[in-house]
């Protein structure tokens, strides 16, 4: 068993001094919001996500989510705790408060999903999914339809699901066959989803599903799906629940990690068909789908964020307790606590560098959205949208790979203990490993960043990023604080290494050779982002720093971090930048028949 | 009715207390503080009897550093309905806090003060009484029922070897134990409202209170490390060893 104490210290730094909190609650739509209030928001989720949420996390793991006569239970504790959540008003942070929601920013939703998913990963993803057919509702839905669902879905009353996935269309969602036909002022919908989170559970009495699905008459591929809501429970007009639809969980599958979170196997249709309600227009399900992906691949990339900080939290405290072997240098005879060796020291710093720059990619990127949405002017608007656009695959990819690897290395931290099941840091490593999976493939991310992101607009969007990053480089090889200036230094290269590799892709432009770049491409750009925005907030504790204050120890050790990030971490981006140059050509040749 | 409740800022239960290495105290430079548990538990009451309409109004007070308010903020978020801040950088015994508590309750005419049966960073115990006595009011200290009557309240009281319940008059100081209640957690709309809530701030002057220590504290270290304890073969060795060694029985 570990505990969780949410770093809030820290996410109110990276919120401040990175993304830029003090200009988001001058927004208007803000109204009275203060960096206080935020402090004081996290500080109280973090007691329910610390004292509720995190004490499931292990049972949940050990007994997981069961399926029962066509009941899904979900473990012991699981359903109260989703109640205190929803009464305690946290389902609707980001929400409008006409709708019943809390009206904050993105960044403080951002900062808060972070806490449920590292308190407790497969419980978290139940609030995601809500939060993404609310969104698709929101931006597409009729009138009608957000009167009908809307309000208990922002309350919590009731959840919500996505569903795309068949056996047969997987990444590519076009292959999808549920049919929809028209019958009155609804349509029937048939077919089979399979993975479908929390598509069946014990938390409420109803569940929203959307769906995507063809009509009859439609063309093959994208452009001939539409999006459809379908409620578990019929709702009638008067609002009351009626009659029970035509859908059902057909299984549950027996996973790797997140045993707790239900992935269902849903049928569609069985008996007369399921009633679905046509979102928007016929055929535009997957445009649609595009406007809640973004909320939807940062959810999944802070859930990266979020599992590392909670291994390190754990390894860290096994390493002061763990007494092994006798201190290098100082010759003394007493074994030591693991803490004590270079070696440990490495792997802990690593993870806690890691966890810092993902998180401070993804709430830059949370706030950025915000500012998208706020912004004055429609030059400013895309500009702010241009950024998000270009960065959602890589917080979606280089986070989720950065979580796994983290609780990789914090169960290595624990010896032979981390193999063992009882101890917990196995449970991390397992539950990390879905994220780069889920939510589309991190290779999908690395083609997403490549075509659509960086060759579509011939590297407009990437060159904005890296002047951006060079004034800074510039600026901050200047400084005379030793830290600031190693951490540019290396910055500086690294921003000549991205824009030496993104030329050789957008001169090469296609090919097989470019196409296995992306991975590695995805990588630097997160490599360089993620540098940058700790020099950032390096800059700013060298300031507060000088300013003295009680918050000593955190402005010294986000320096350190900082610098250990630029001399180990930043100093990859050249090796990859030729990784991305050179080595696809041998990908490309390399026979299919030699594998 | 009102009901006063005074809510302190300690190191929190999470954190591991490290002693300065002068000896002159424990470190709270970047150490995470938060409420006082049991003040959490006076404040939970104190709402519950509003939710229950007995009480009108709930009143929080914190003595201590500018960063009080955050604890404040907190008792409002749980459902106080105002803050006092009597502001002071001055380390605060038990008896300075008591003679502040008299003061304000002499200005506020509360009808029952709810404190902490103690704080968990100097487990002192003392102040509940104290303010008992200095009013001169009725006291009913380690609370773990509180019922109450027209003007009387009846309060079960956690002692040694079971349960008390005594009948007290008000107006009254009450002290709260561990189970008297579980506290909630704050929701958002709470949290957000809690904003908007007045703070009233003030000093230890103010109130005619001079804060001035009456105790010296000689020396501050860490308890001695726990031994190592060891494998007994048999109850015989175990009963040898109790009666020989540790001389216990
Ligand atoms: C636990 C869990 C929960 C899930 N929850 C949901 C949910 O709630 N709703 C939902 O709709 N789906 C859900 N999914 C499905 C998930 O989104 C898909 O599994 C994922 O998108 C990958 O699809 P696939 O499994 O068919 O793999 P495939 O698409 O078959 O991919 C296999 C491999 O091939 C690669 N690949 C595929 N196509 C390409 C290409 N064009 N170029 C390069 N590489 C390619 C992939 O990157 C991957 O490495 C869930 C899955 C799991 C395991």
């Amino acid at each position: 068993m570990s505990d969780y104490n949410a770093p809030i210290d820290e996410m109110l730094f990276v919120m401040e001094e990175v993304a830029g909190l003090g200009d988001l609650v001058q927004m208007e739509r803000f109204g009275e919001l203060s960096p206080e209030l935020v402090a004081a928001v996290l500080e109280e989720a973090g007691k329910l996500a610390g004292g509720v949420v995190a004490p499931l996390n292990r049972q949940g793991d050990v007994e997981g989510a069961r399926l029962e006569n066509g009941v899904v239970r979900t473990p012991t504790g699981f359903r109260e705790a989703y109640r205190q959540f929803v009464e305690g008003g946290w389902n609707g942070v980001p929400f409008p408060v006409e709708h019943g929601g809390q009206g904050l920013p993105w960044l403080v939703s951002t900062a808060l999903s972070e806490m449920w998913a590292s308190a407790n990963l497969s419980f978290s993803l139940c609030p995601l999914l809500t939060q993404g057919a609310i969104d698709l509702l929101q931006a597409h839905g009729s009138e009608a339809q957000k009167e009908m669902f809307l309000p208990r879905m922002i309350s919590g009353e009731w959840t919500g699901t996505m569903n795309l996935t068949e056996p047969q269309a997987g990444s590519d969602v076009g292959a999808l066959r549920t049919r929809a036909e028209r019958n009155g002022d609804h349509y029937l919908i048939r077919g089979q989803k399979i993975f479908i989170t929390y598509g069946e559970h014990d938390f409420t009495d109803n569940i929203i599903h959307m769906v995507l699905a063809r009509t009859p008459d439609a063309p093959p591929g994208i452009r001939g799906i539409s999006l459809f809501v379908v409620p578990k429970v019929l709702v009638e007009s008067d609002g009351r629940l009626g009659a029970r639809n035509d859908v059902r969980v057909a299984s549950l599958e027996h996973k790797l990690g997140i045993h707790a979170s239900p992935t269902c196997v849903m049928s569609y249709g069985d008996d007369t068909g399921a009633v679905g309600y046509l979102i928007g227009e016929e055929g535009r399900g997957i445009e649609y789908m595009f406007t809640m992906m973004n909320n939807a691949r940062l959810g999944v990339g802070l859930e990266g964020v979020a599992i590392a900080e909670r291994a390190y939290q754990q390894a860290v405290a096994f390493a002061r307790e763990r007494i092994q072997g006798r201190d290098a240098l100082s010759g003394d005879e007493a074994p030591v606590p693991i803490i004590r060796h270079p070696d440990v020291r490495r792997m802990l710093l690593s993870i806690r560098a890691d966890t810092e720059a993902t998180r401070a990619l993804a709430y830059y990127v949370a706030a950025a959205m915000d500012r998208a949405r706020g912004a004055q002017s429609d030059v400013e608007r895309q500009r702010w949208q241009q950024r998000v656009d270009l960065l959602i695959p890589v917080v979606k990819a280089f986070s989720t790979d950065v979580g796994v690897d983290a609780a990789s290395t914090a169960l290595q931290v624990h010896g032979g203990m981390g193999f063992i099941e009882e101890t917990g840091a196995a449970q991390h490593y397992r539950d990390a490993r879905i994220a780069p999976i889920y939510e589309g493939t991190n290779g999908i991310q690395a083609l997403d960043l490549l075509g659509r992101k960086t060759l579509r607009d011939k590297g407009a969007a990437l060159q904005a990023l890296i002047a951006e990053i060079e004034v800074d480089a510039s600026a901050g090889i200047g400084s005379g604080n030793p830290h600031i200036r190693t951490i540019h230094e290396r910055l500086g290269e690294a921003a000549t290494a991205l824009a030496r590799a993104g030329r050789s892709l957008i001169e090469r432009r296609q090919g097989a050779d470019v196409l296995a770049g992306a991975t590695p491409f995805l990588r630097l750009v997160g490599l360089a982002t993620t540098g940058w925005l700790l020099g950032r907030g390096a800059v700013a504790a060298a300031r507060l720093l000088d300013e003295g204050g009680d918050k000593q120890a955190l402005f010294e050790a986000k320096l350190q971090t900082a610098r250990f990030y630029a001399e180990q971490r930043l100093v990859m981006a050249e090796p990859l930048s030729r990784v991305v140059a050179d080595a696809g050509a041998t990908v490309a040749d390399f026979a299919e028949e030699y594998f | 009715m009102k009901v006063l409740v005074p809510v302190k800022r300690v190191i929190d239960y999470n954190v591991k207390i490290r002693v300065k290495p002068d000896g002159s105290g424990v470190e709270t430079q970047n150490v995470k503080m938060s409420m006082n548990p049991f003040d959490e538990i006076s404040i939970e009451e104190a709402v519950r009897m509003k939710e229950k309409g007995v009480a009108e109004e709930v009143i929080a007070v914190s003595m201590g550093p500018q960063q009080c308010q955050e604890t404040l903020r907190t008792a409002l978020a749980m459902g106080a309905d105002r803050g006092i801040h009597v502001k002071t950088d001055d380390v605060l015994e038990p008896l300075a806090v008591a003679k502040m508590l008299k003061a304000i309750a002499e200005k506020e005419q509360p009808q029952m003060i709810i404190v902490g049966k103690q704080a968990i960073d100097d487990d002192c115990n003392q102040t509940g009484q104290m303010t008992a006595a200095l009013l001169g009011w009725s006291q009913a200290t380690f609370a773990s029922v509180i019922e109450l009557g027209e003007g009387t309240a009846k309060v079960t009281r956690e002692i040694d070897g079971g349960l008390e319940t005594v009948d007290i008059k008000l107006p009254a100081v009450v002290t709260s134990d561990l189970r008297l209640n579980e506290p909630r957690y704050a929701s958002l709309p709470n949290i957000m409202k809690a904003k908007k809530k007045p703070i009233e701030e003030m000093d230890p002057a103010s109130l005619g209170v001079d804060t001035t220590p009456r105790v010296k504290t000689l020396k501050v270290s860490e308890p001695p490390k726990r031994q190592g304890g060891v494998k007994v073969e048999s109850v015989q060795e175990l009963v040898s060893k109790l009666v020989n060694e540790a001389k216990v029985i």
